[in-house]
């Protein structure tokens, strides 16, 4: 029965490309080869330049984005060149750019971003957990919660940059302090490290959560001893890339208040501070032309901080998935 | 959380929690669920052929519904002590959902419901103030599919007596939870691998020691085989066959031959659909007796209809 009903439909299918390619074929060569054989020459040849000219296509958009970037980091290198030696990490700014260096901004990104990782990660990997774990999908609460983180990932970084100056410098009275800009970046960045965490913690097998809970453990056993551990690599990818993100944040600090120049290193959270991304920014809109190399310099050791980050979280990937 | 039963009431208290074992036998010796009325060490006690009266599980008309939709209804039947019962019929008949009437994971869906009362050694394992938790120690799960763990093989087996704090001679735990399922010869030298490198059929050996590392009474199999090839599965047959003189199991197949080579008991179930709207299944017992009855002259004729491979 099965059988013949799908050779009937192998026929109608191929009867049309029959058609299409001999209209195509001269009549003299088609006549003489095996019907099948030709079907399947023809065919083929076209797939094959269909094929290639999608390979291409996608080469191509491989090569914009990999040829842009690569001219812009050689451009950087090159223009910055000149300046990259250990004065630019162990000085700190001044007005004559001969002795001027970025440590209070390293170090200010470092103070920034490390607090912003500190209580970011807690408070994303938790309320993953709650979203995936413990809550019920089917009440619309929820589902207006995860609406909305979706949303704030999307909001622009110079919004999160006015709620903090808002809430945090004016409202609560931080002021321009170290502590109010690793709390904005921690909002801007929660959303990413709360949805990578959440996708980390869906992806481990549902039959590992019957097994523990079949054995008698606890949904918080459960989730300590088998989710989490098998999440690990993903939520750490997630983190790393969101702190990534907020190394390269300039908007909202300088909307915070994080100051353009700053000639010492942050001594605390009530500290003020400078970025990266700040210097840089001030140095570019200096006039003199010794500024530019300095900031492309101190691009260069942005790219430099974001690749380790960035390597490590391959790094921790690759071993975590190793040890399981 | 190394010691989870440290909130029990005083009955749990006098027995002990979970963690008073009693090493020779390897089981809770008296289940903290049920510890006034339990009279377990006598069923154990007592002579096989003796007919012991009192069952393991006794159903009363129990139904299990999903959002007020009816999956099992009215299934009453008894699960006697160191027998295997398996359950059998044809897809859909919810032999799976009735299985996890037994150990409340039903209770992990959120819009699931039992009624009717499913008494285990007497006691309502529905009714008020039983922990589910407390439930899943006594009465272990093995699922369709092997999942074990992502650890090694030893850290496979340690979990569920770490998880209710069992801490004294787990070494010795392991070994002879991995003797009983039959696969200490075949991992003894590499309990700290990977127990993913196992194959299909160990796996699922690994999980049934790993069930029985926690010194369950029941154990419940959910179609433990049908992912295994046919020697995987002889050997876990014959495995089971053996572990009935310990532990009372139940099982899910749907594999007529299985039920018929292991069982004691066997519950045939079928399914009814709902002219109107066909994704309403609801699954009914239509006999339950002696395996060997069952195989060679049901009462039912739907059941010899199903035995013979007319339906199903």
């Amino acid at each position: 029965m099965s059988e013949h009903r799908s050779a009937a439909e192998e026929r109608s299918s191929r009867q049309p490309m029959r058609a299409e390619t001999e209209g195509r074929e001269s009549p003299t060569g088609a006549r003489e080869a095996p019907v099948a054989a030709r079907v399947v020459a023809t065919t083929g040849r076209r797939d094959q330049i269909k094929a290639a000219a999608f390979k291409s296509l996608l080469l191509l958009s491989l090569a914009v984005g990999l040829v842009t970037l690569g001219v812009l980091v050689v451009d950087t290198v090159v223009t910055g060149w000149p300046r990259l030696n250990l004065d630019l990490l162990t000085r700190f700014p001044s007005g004559r750019p001969a002795i001027a260096g970025a440590q209070s901004a390293i170090m200010g990104t470092i103070w920034v971003v490390g607090l912003c990782g500190l209580f970011t990660i807690p408070v994303g990997v938790g309320a993953a957990i709650y979203l995936e774990e413990y809550a019920n999908p089917q009440r619309w609460y929820n589902r207006l919660i995860e609406v909305n983180i979706q949303n704030l990932a999307a909001v622009p970084a110079i919004i999160y940059g006015i709620l903090g100056l808002g809430l945090l410098v004016r409202g609560i009275g931080l002021g321009q302090v170290v502590l109010a800009a690793s709390l904005t970046l921690s909002l801007l960045v929660l959303p990413i490290v709360i949805i990578a965490s959440r996708q980390a913690i869906r992806s481990v097998p549902n039959s590992i959560r019957l097994g523990s809970l079949a054995l008698g453990a606890t949904q918080w056993q459960t989730i300590r001893r088998q989710v989490l551990p098998a999440a690990v690599p993903g939520i750490a990818t997630g983190s790393i890339l969101a702190m990534s993100r907020a190394i390269g944040e300039a908007a909202p600090l300088l909307l915070l208040g994080g100051l353009t120049f700053v000639t010492f290193n942050p001594k605390g959270l009530d500290s003020p501070f400078t970025v990266l991304p700040i210097q840089i920014f001030n140095w570019i809109s200096r006039p003199q032309d010794e500024f530019r190399v300095l900031a492309a310099a101190a691009i260069v050791v942005l790219l430099v901080i974001l690749l380790v980050m960035n390597s490590a979280a391959i790094l921790i990937r690759s071993r975590f998935q190793r040890k399981w | 959380m190394s010691e989870p039963n440290s909130e029990g009431g005083p009955d749990k208290a006098t027995a002990g929690g979970g963690t008073d074992i009693d090493v020779k036998v390897g089981r809770p010796r008296v289940p903290p669920l049920l510890t006034a009325e339990s009279a377990l060490d006598e069923y154990r006690s007592a002579s096989p052929d003796v007919d012991r009266g009192e069952p393991v599980f006794t159903l009363d008309a129990v139904s299990v519904l999903y959002n007020k939709v009816t999956a099992v209804q009215d299934i009453s039947f008894d699960i006697q002590v160191n027998e295997i019962t398996a359950v059998i019929g044809p897809s859909g008949c919810g032999k799976s959902t009735l299985l996890r009437c037994f150990n409340r994971m039903n209770d992990l869906v959120p819009s699931s419901r039992v009624e009717g009362t499913l008494r285990y050694h007497g006691t309502d394992l529905y009714g008020p103030g039983v922990d589910p938790v407390e439930v899943r120690k006594l009465i272990g799960m093995v699922f369709q599919k092997p999942n074990p763990f992502p650890k090694s093989i030893y850290d496979n087996i340690a979990y569920g007596p770490r998880v209710l704090g069992i801490k004294d001679d787990l070494d010795g735990r392991v070994e002879r939870a991995l003797r009983q399922a039959a696969l200490w010869d075949e991992v003894k030298d590499r309990v700290k691998t990977s127990a993913l490198s196992l194959s299909g059929g160990q796996q699922q050996r690994l999980c049934i020691a790993r069930a029985l590392a926690v010194s369950p009474d029941v154990i419940l199999m959910d179609e433990p085989c049908s992912a295994l090839d046919p020697i995987s599965t002889a050997s876990i047959e014959d495995l089971m066959t053996e572990l009935k003189q310990q532990y009372t199991i139940v099982i899910v197949t749907h594999n007529m031959q299985q039920a018929a080579r292991v069982s004691d008991r066997t519950a045939f179930l079928t399914v009814d659909v709902d002219p109107d709207k066909t994704d309403r299944r609801t699954g009914r017992l239509v006999e339950y007796d002696l395996t060997e009855k069952i195989f060679t002259k049901p009462a039912d004729s739907r059941t010899e209809a199903y035995i013979t491979g007319r339906f199903g």
